[in-house]
């Protein structure tokens, strides 16, 4: 076994602030501008999923329901050319599936009824504000257990390295256009978790390296730190994205946006854990003084 | 360094494996199609002749059954082919008739001996199993209204009895609005609510001009009435749930004021929409002599308008039975029984009023959506509720009615038993809408699991094969970890009886990907010790110490997420927070306990040249 090269990550920080701030504004900006495209389970109204025997016209399909009398149909394929996604808005009477469907075998084609959603417009809302409340409070959470078990300074990297990610995973979503439904919500709070994993074990080695290593100066301490976790950084980040592969080819339509939302997230995650989180320590002056006095119970290092 | 477990740990070790395996293997044994017989009141026997006919009803149709049973309440046929399940089902209703319900089922194939052991299969959830999720939102707002016209009436009969004279007497939001001549009535009738309505509190407003007495719900009074709103229409979701055989259905309270129903396995969800979604009460109401009264349209325009008296004889509260059959003519026809009260209170209104007709008012509640242009010229969409009520049936009393008598005149068979049973299951308390529904029909819900399966095992496939390459030896022992841990997630579930959602699935994948992470953190934790110059049993114990902060406090922080995922999140967002969770918490032991374990087995107290990871 080779000694263990040290990279100087830290040297090219300037760099990442600069490449952080660019992907934030664009974030900001898209999601300022043009916002999300809310998925049903937000925007409310009704969805329906036909499935035919064979590939059909999306334009044929929106034919037949406005010749049916239908309003502003909004009609897609669905994962495949034989799957119809049907939207509308308004109207969530009781019978609106059944006179859909009847509408579309009118002409004897033969389909079957594959899903029905009506979200209230009610519900909608108190989703999203339950979700942006869910947020915020994962995050407060998350600020005041690492300011417990280890430090301030630590704790603020942590979370600015969480709403990082969060924003540029959202911000991507906005400038896609792709669809934010409640299974994507979910994934930008898996987001956060898996973003924390690799920062604390990464802040857990830089605590470790403050107290052993005397002879230092912060930014060596943090090189040393983020080039022992490297492999380990990088390994994890493999593995999900392979499962996340295998979710985003082979786990069909519904969590597709699932599975890309994690992988933005998890790539960007990756990057914050050794950019972001140290960036900010280092941006408020972090040293060995902030690490040297445990407090009683903590959990020492039994080193020298 | 001695790198050995003491013996519990080995026997603790095996007895979490064996738990693994035996509560995960139900989940091998896929259930049966299957059909449900049960009867349309609790008193009918459903036994082995019964069954006898249904079995020979489907030998009649080719279709292949086996293990009927019987058990007094319901039968359990069990079918070969899934995609004769429908068919199977009209067959059968055709024989039986109306009396019977009959339901789609799944019925579960696992061993005895694991089902003694308290061994299910996980339960899937909707987006795999294919049904309905309705959430309603129950009008608490209407429950103390309706309250509030009834103590309006009698407010106003009391005081006509003690001879206490008002000028008038209306409702008017929430408040019951008195207006009197001189002060000496208004005392007295404050005198008299306050003596017999508990639940009122008089007001005087001084200095207006009538003289008003105000009377409003005590707040321990409305909070009652709401409670037992939910709970009435709680219970008559449930019975009329019950009604459609639905196999595991939920009905539950959610949050204030909404009620959630989800019926797993239900394929005719049109049938189970009509029902359930049928936000209906019924009045009996005499019809008006003269011009007083409410005008009210026939159902379907089958009859006259007729003008109906205001305040009703009996409401669908006091129905305790009602069941369709045939008259004398062989045409269909619903017998009702009321309760005690119902049958006293029908007696006495009908007895002075033989020869006139009595209606069946059907109250429908029902929203629209209303589009409106908001300040800033968005378009807003509100959800408008609004009430239709319906003449169902209008006959003449042909006798003084009492507990029991018979609605005739009703046009279909299908008809009169979608009467009965709107009557049977009772009424609603307050009126519900529905403000979300998903459907999932069974096609779906079959291709969401084998993309679910397909995806977990690829994923897992990758993850195995990569750890191998990257760690070799380590990478095994991280591999046999990581398949417990899959066993493991998927026993407790299975034991916790955690309901199995895409999402759910989702989670569980992403678990496979993120639980390698610990072992990736020893692993590497060894490597370092190794490279900085312990020796090998020194570095394995060296490595599990000092990566067990790290990984407590990075899952640590992970639990948190997830659990406050569950506690914001609805359905499909808690089943991956479900998942999320116990694979964190299954992880973090199968990665630390389980691999320290088979490391001292293979390499501890042993003299090793070179250890390969």
């Amino acid at each position: 076994m080779s000694e263990l090269k040290i990279y100087n990550f830290m040297g090219l920080r300037r760099v990442a602030v600069i490449f952080s701030a660019v992907l934030l504004l664009a974030s900001t900006i898209s999601l300022f501008s043009q916002g999300l495209v809310l998925g049903l389970d937000f925007s409310g109204g009704t969805q329906i999923e036909v499935g035919y025997k064979q590939p059909v016209k999306v334009a044929d399909v929106r034919g037949q329901l406005e010749n049916a009398g239908f309003e502003d149909p909004v009609v897609l394929h669905f994962g495949s050319e034989s799957e119809v996604l049907i939207r509308m808005q308004g109207e969530p009477d009781q019978g609106l599936a059944e006179r859909i469907y009847s509408a579309l075998v009118a002409n004897g084609e033969q389909l079957d009824l594959r899903r029905v959603d009506f979200v209230g417009p009610q519900i909608g809302e108190e989703l999203r504000d339950k979700g942006g409340l869910g947020m915020l409070i994962a995050l407060v959470v998350v600020m005041l257990y690492v300011a417990i078990r280890f430090q301030f300074k630590f704790s603020v990297g942590a979370v600015l390295a969480l709403v990082h990610d969060v924003l540029i995973t959202l911000g991507i979503f906005s400038i896609t256009r792709l669809e934010f439904d409640l299974t994507v919500l979910a994934a930008t709070l898996a987001v956060v978790g898996y973003s924390l994993n690799d920062t604390i074990v990464v802040s857990d080695r830089i605590r470790e390296n403050f107290r052993k290593i005397r002879k230092a100066t912060a930014v060596e301490v943090i090189n040393e730190s983020l080039s022992q976790t490297l492999w380990r950084t990088i390994n994890t980040s493999m593995t999900t994205m392979l499962v996340l592969l295998a979710l985003f080819f082979f786990g069909g339509e519904l969590i597709h946006n699932f599975a890309i939302a994690l992988m933005i997230g998890v790539g960007i995650g990756t990057y914050s854990s050794i950019y972001v989180a140290a960036t900010v320590m280092l941006a408020m002056n972090v040293d060995r003084e902030d690490l040297i006095e445990p407090e009683e119970g903590e959990l020492v290092d039994d080193l020298p | 360094m001695p790198n050995k477990f003491p013996l519990w740990k080995n026997l603790m070790l095996l007895a979490v494996v064996a738990f693994a395996f035996i509560y995960a293997a139900p989940n091998l044994y896929p259930p049966d199609p299957a059909l449900q017989l049960s009867g349309q009141s609790s008193a009918m026997q459903i036994d082995g002749a019964v069954l006898k006919k249904v079995e020979q009803a489907l030998d009649a149709a080719n279709i292949e059954h086996f293990s009927g049973e019987a058990n007094g309440e319901s039968a359990l046929i069990r079918l070969t082919d899934s995609e004769l399940q429908m068919r199977a089902k009209e067959v059968v209703q055709a024989e039986m008739g109306g009396e019977y319900v009959v339901a789609l089922n799944l019925a579960p194939t696992t061993p005895e001996w694991l089902s003694s052991l308290g061994g299910s299969p996980m339960k899937l959830g909707l987006d795999l199993s294919g049904g309905v999720h309705f959430l309603l939102e129950v009008d608490l707002n209407a429950a103390l209204i309706t309250r509030l016209e009834g103590d309006l009436q009698e407010v106003k009969s009391s005081l006509r009895e003690e001879k206490i004279r008002y000028r008038s007497f209306e409702l008017k939001g929430q408040q019951i609005i008195g207006r009197f001549r001189n002060e000496a009535q208004v005392e007295q009738a404050t005198s008299l609510v306050r003596e017999n309505f508990r639940d009122l509190q008089p007001q005087f407003k001084q200095g207006q001009n009538p003289l008003t007495l105000v009377l409003e719900l005590s707040e321990i009074a409305s909070g009652q009435i709401e409670d037992n709103a939910i709970k009435q229409n709680l219970t008559s979701l449930r019975n009329r749930v019950n009604e459609l055989g639905v196999s595991e259905p939920l009905v539950s309270r959610q949050g204030k004021n909404r009620i959630v129903v989800e019926l797993p396995g239900v394929q005719d969800t049109a049938e189970a929409k009509r029902i359930i979604g049928k936000t209906a009460n019924l009045e009996f109401r005499l019809e008006a002599e003269g011009r007083i009264g409410e005008m009210f349209e026939f159902r379907e325009g089958r009859g006259q308008d007729a003008r109906l008296e205001t305040s009703a004889v009996i409401t669908g509260e006091n129905v305790t039975d009602a069941r369709s059959s045939y008259d004398e003519n062989g045409r269909p026809q619903v017998n009702i029984t009321l309760d005690t009260k119902g049958g006293w209170q029908m007696g006495h209104s009908t007895r002075d009023n033989v020869g006139r007709r009595l209606a069946v008012l059907f109250i429908e509640y029902k929203t629209k959506l209303e589009k409106s242009k908001a300040e800033n010229g968005e378009i807003v969409i509100t959800p408008v509720p609004f009430v239709e009520k319906h003449i169902i049936s209008l006959a003449t009393v042909q006798s003084q009615l009492g507990k029991s008598f018979r609605i005739t005149g009703i046009d279909s068979q299908r008809e009169s038993s979608e009467l009965a049973l709107l009557l049977r299951a009772g009424a609603l308390a307050a009126p519900m809408y529905i403000v979300e529904e998903r459907t999932i029909g069974p096609s779906l819900g079959a291709d969401n699991i084998r993309l679910g399966v397909l995806s977990v095992t690829l994923g897992m496939t990758l993850v195995l094969l990569f750890m191998i390459a990257v760690y070799r030896g380590f990478g095994v022992l991280a591999n046999v970890a990581l398949t417990m841990n899959l066993l493991l997630l998927v026993g407790f579930m299975s034991l916790l009886g955690a309901t199995l959602t895409l999402p759910g699935i989702a989670g569980i994948v992403l678990t496979v990907g993120m639980a390698v992470d610990a072992n990736v953190l020893i692993f590497s934790r060894i490597r370092e010790e190794l490279a900085s110059g312990s020796s090998i049993q020194a570095a394995i114990s060296g490595g599990y110490d000092r990566a067990f902060v790290s990984i407590l406090d990075a899952n640590i922080t992970t639990l948190i997420v997830a659990v406050i995922l569950f506690l914001i999140g609805s359905g499909p967002v808690q089943g991956f927070a479900v998942t999320l969770s116990i694979g964190i918490l299954t992880s973090m032991f199968t990665s630390i306990v389980l691999t320290r374990g088979l490391v001292n087995v293979i390499v501890g107290g042993r003299k090793i040249e070179k250890l390969w990871i």
